[in-house]
């Protein structure tokens, strides 16, 4: 291993190969930063141009973009509530409500602290333990995949506010349904298209997410101005804020970003979850953990529901690089294209890539450090400016949100349907909001609900449908066990408080 | 000497040049997103063509939706307006045409030529108890239902199709062929690795892929005759079973495109073909050619055509 440390690190600190690392993260922070558009696009259009420096460096160059644009993402889904990439939706939930209470340059802040530790967390364990974690990828079989996306249904307690756990339910619930839109995963037969051939595909996540977040804010803003001023900008008070942290925060969130950074990590070495599953996961389990009087601030600018996804969908996304070198199983749109780069180079994905390529391998990973660092370098000098436009006027700053998230669904598909589908969305979203529904767990039940539906009705084929698979396996059975005792807990918890009551 | 030879090289580029020229570049039409194979195949095709000088510039046009309906769609809108696209697609607009998913049909286009070509291959992990196609199908015919196979797409899919096909041709209903459908074909080779299904239908790049890391071997292959890189692997036609199945890729232009058009097309597309810079390309990705200009190129899709209905129809995907 030490070897090929040292060869890591011999090709990664080439001048050239620095420079590629630097460029990389650059365009994936910009491309983040986008609302909507994610580093697939960006990656496979510099595909043709990675052929012609070398398989070490283009590897260097693709990956920088991916985890630059997971860092540079969470940038709009603070500042104006719309997520560049999907895995960064998590982190407006208590990152969006941070820059409006006039905390943005924390927020920006902690993000950037939360990503790097997130993200060089991730490269350590990628060094240390990525042939053992192969494993670890093939061990995961689809009744597993349930029980851990059952596990993270149970989170839609952490998404509802004091007593609004009925509509945190109705609105999982929708999510649900709004998931089973397109063609039957299964049967292949098409389900809720009503004949519209721009339904076959099914409803994006990203555009729901735009859609009840960023459209549905800008919506609420023109109607309740009232509202909207509260806490912000038109007097002359400042809202940035200041980008340091106190020592107590920094306390208070270490131990939440190294959970969330393995946690992160080992969902992202999953072929079957990702980033976007990791950072809701991590958003929960955080605030299971939290103390109760700290719960319930999340979802209302609490530091520790933006450190969480922060830091775990950046370690998810170096996490994802394990299935893809040591196996040759792509997680991800964006690692199926890289895994489609390395073929082209003349390498041959699987376990002998390690053996026979080292220095692909082990520079890829070390440029990952500097990556982070570079990555750190980049954002934080730039918080201020990139703050300062929620010191736009808000007359301009709602216009101007509404045209990024339109142009950055557009983007995505070039499909005016999707532009027609988000407006109706949003509309939606408004009356719900008013009507004080959250929006979150629909994010929750639609990323969750596809997945469930997907491995459930493979396990149930696989086991000829027989519901044994619950307990045929004692990694099923385990995380099964683990959900029951977060739905429980609880539970008993509401039991006593009421023995005392009475 | 040396001199001379390279100008007149040059000179006759540049006739080379000058005689395309009848053509604009081509604006490439992709029907589905960045990095799946239909935008490989584009990409490639269309960079091999710009470095082998025959085309300035080659443009490409992503457009998903629609199971690929939607760019069919704008090709028939609009193509003729523009008369410069060509839309790369492969045997999914056959199948998907067949299932009533897309409203269209290769008919509806004017097919120009195939380029490429992949096969369908069985794949079995490498600790596989399974050593051979026949000692599959040999379990196939005690119980059909004892064998998972594992694809990267939805029941009636192309790899569920062709594994279907492939145990109907030893003899074995296919309609009682557990085909277990995953999202993709990364996490269907997940599934086969981790040791939930038995075996795994996809296409042979992949399959050699999996085989040459040592993850995995490759039973048989639905080439019509051995492949001359690989003569080790068993054809299912080698093993005695009447069976072959070709995933061609190829271009389509708008309907009514015009007979000096498709020439120029066909010439284009025969010359890069045979060009160095193409083979590094193909090469590169490991594919395998099937130029069939466009009259062998509708025989090949009206076979495929009447194939595929046979297995559907048996399947329940189409009625009779």
């Amino acid at each position: 291993m030490l070897d090929g440390i040292l060869v890591g690190l011999s090709t990664a600190f080439m001048w050239q190969n620095l420079l590629y690392v630097i460029v990389g993260c650059f365009v994936g922070t910009f491309i983040g930063m986008l609302p909507g558009l994610g580093p697939i696009t960006a990656i496979a259009l510099m595909i043709p141009i990675t052929y012609n420096i070398g398989a070490d460096s283009g590897m260097i160059l693709m990956a920088g973009v991916y985890y630059g644009a997971i860092f540079g993402g969470s940038t709009s889904s603070i500042l104006i509530n719309a997520p560049g990439v999907a895995g960064t939706v998590a982190s407006s939930f208590d990152g969006y409500p941070m820059a409006k209470q006039g905390h943005a340059g924390k927020a920006l802040a902690i993000a950037a602290y939360a990503s790097f530790t997130g993200g060089t967390i991730g490269a350590l364990m990628l060094m240390i333990a990525a042939p053992l974690l192969a494993k670890v990828s093939l061990s995961f079989q689809s009744p597993d995949y349930v029980m851990l996306m059952f596990l993270g249904l149970t989170a839609i307690a952490a998404f509802s506010a004091k007593g609004q756990f009925l509509k945190a339910m109705m609105m999982t619930v929708f999510g649900l349904m709004l998931s089973t839109v397109g063609i039957d995963p299964s049967s292949g037969t098409e389900r809720f298209t009503f004949g519209q051939a721009d339904l076959l595909d099914g409803v994006s996540f990203l555009l729901v997410a735009m859609a009840t977040f960023a459209l549905s804010e800008a919506l609420i803003n023109v109607i309740r101005p009232e509202k909207a001023n509260q806490g912000s900008n038109d007097d002359d008070t400042p809202v940035i804020g200041s980008t340091k942290l106190s020592g107590a925060e920094v306390k208070e969130m270490a131990p939440v970003v190294g959970r969330s950074s393995i946690l992160g990590f080992i969902i992202g070495v999953l072929p079957g979850a990702g980033a976007t599953i990791a950072s809701f996961m991590a958003y929960a389990t955080e605030r299971n953990l939290a103390p109760k009087a700290i719960r319930e601030r999340f979802g209302r600018g609490e530091i520790r529901g933006l450190a969480a996804p922060e830091s775990a969908n950046n370690a998810a996304c170096t996490g994802s690089f394990v299935p893809l070198l040591t196996l040759g199983i792509p997680g991800s749109g964006t690692t199926a294209i890289m895994l489609g780069a390395l073929i082209a180079y003349g390498i041959q994905p699987g376990p002998t890539l390690m053996q026979d390529n080292p220095t692909v391998f082990w520079s890829v990973i070390v440029s990952m450090y500097f990556g982070n660092i570079v990555l750190l370098i980049l954002n934080l000098p730039l918080i201020p400016y990139f703050a300062k436009a929620l010191t736009l006027p808000r007359s301009v700053l709602t216009v101007m949100i509404l045209f990024f998230s339109l142009i950055g669904v557009y983007l995505v598909s070039f499909n005016t349907f999707d532009l027609f589908m988000m407006v109706g969305f949003a509309l939606v979203a408004v009356v719900l909001r008013l009507l004080s529904f959250p929006m979150a767990p629909l994010l929750l039940g639609f990323i969750l609900g596809d997945m469930i539906e997907r491995n459930y009705r493979r396990a149930m084929m696989i086991s000829d449908g027989s519901i044994s698979f619950i307990w045929e396996r004692p990694l099923t059975l385990g995380i099964f066990a683990l959900a029951m005792l977060v739905l429980l807990i609880p539970l008993k918890e509401y039991f006593q408080q009421r023995k005392v009551a009475q | 000497m040396k001199f001379a030879l390279k100008h007149l090289k040059l000179a006759m580029a540049g006739v080379a040049m000058m005689s395309t020229q009848v053509l604009a570049d081509t604006h490439f039409l992709i029907p589905g997103g960045p990095g799946g194979g239909w935008d490989t195949t584009a990409r490639a095709v269309g960079e091999a063509l710009v470095k082998s000088g025959l085309e300035s510039n080659a443009s490409f046009q992503n457009m998903s939706g629609g199971g690929g309906g939607r760019a069919i769609a704008y090709l028939i809108e609009s193509g003729n307006k523009k008369g410069d696209m060509l839309m790369v697609n492969s045997t999914p607009i056959v199948l998907r045409a067949l299932s009533g998913k897309i409203p269209y049909s290769y008919r509806d286009l004017t097919p120009v030529a195939s380029v490429i070509a992949d096969y369908g291959a069985f794949v079995v992990r490498d600790d596989s108890p399974f050593k051979s196609w026949k000692e599959v199908i040999a379990r196939l015919e005690v119980n059909p239902g004892s064998v998972t196979v594992a694809g990267g797409s939805a029941r009636g899919s192309m790899d569920h199709l062709v594994a279907a096909q492939a145990v109907k041709a030893a003899g074995v209903d296919g309609r009682k062929l557990r085909y277990i459908p995953y999202d993709a074909g990364g996490k269907a080779k997940a599934g086969l690795l981790s040791g939930e299904v038995k075996m795994l239908s996809t296409g042979l790049s992949e399959a050699l892929d999996m085989a040459k890391s040592g993850q995995a071997r490759i039973l048989a292959v639905t080439a019509p005759e051995p492949i001359a890189d690989y003569p080790e692997i068993p054809t299912l036609k080698s093993l005695g079973y009447d069976m072959e199945f070709v995933n061609w890729r190829g271009f389509f232009a708008a309907p009514d495109l015009p007979q000096a058009q498709l020439d120029e097309y066909t010439v284009r597309l025969q010359k890069l073909v045979q060009s160095k810079e193409w083979e590094a390309v193909r090469a590169r990705n490991g594919w395998l050619n099937l130029f069939k200009p466009q009259h062998e190129f509708i025989e090949a899709l009206e076979a495929q055509e009447a194939q595929l209905k046979v297995v559907m129809e048996e399947l329940g995907f189409v009625r009779r």
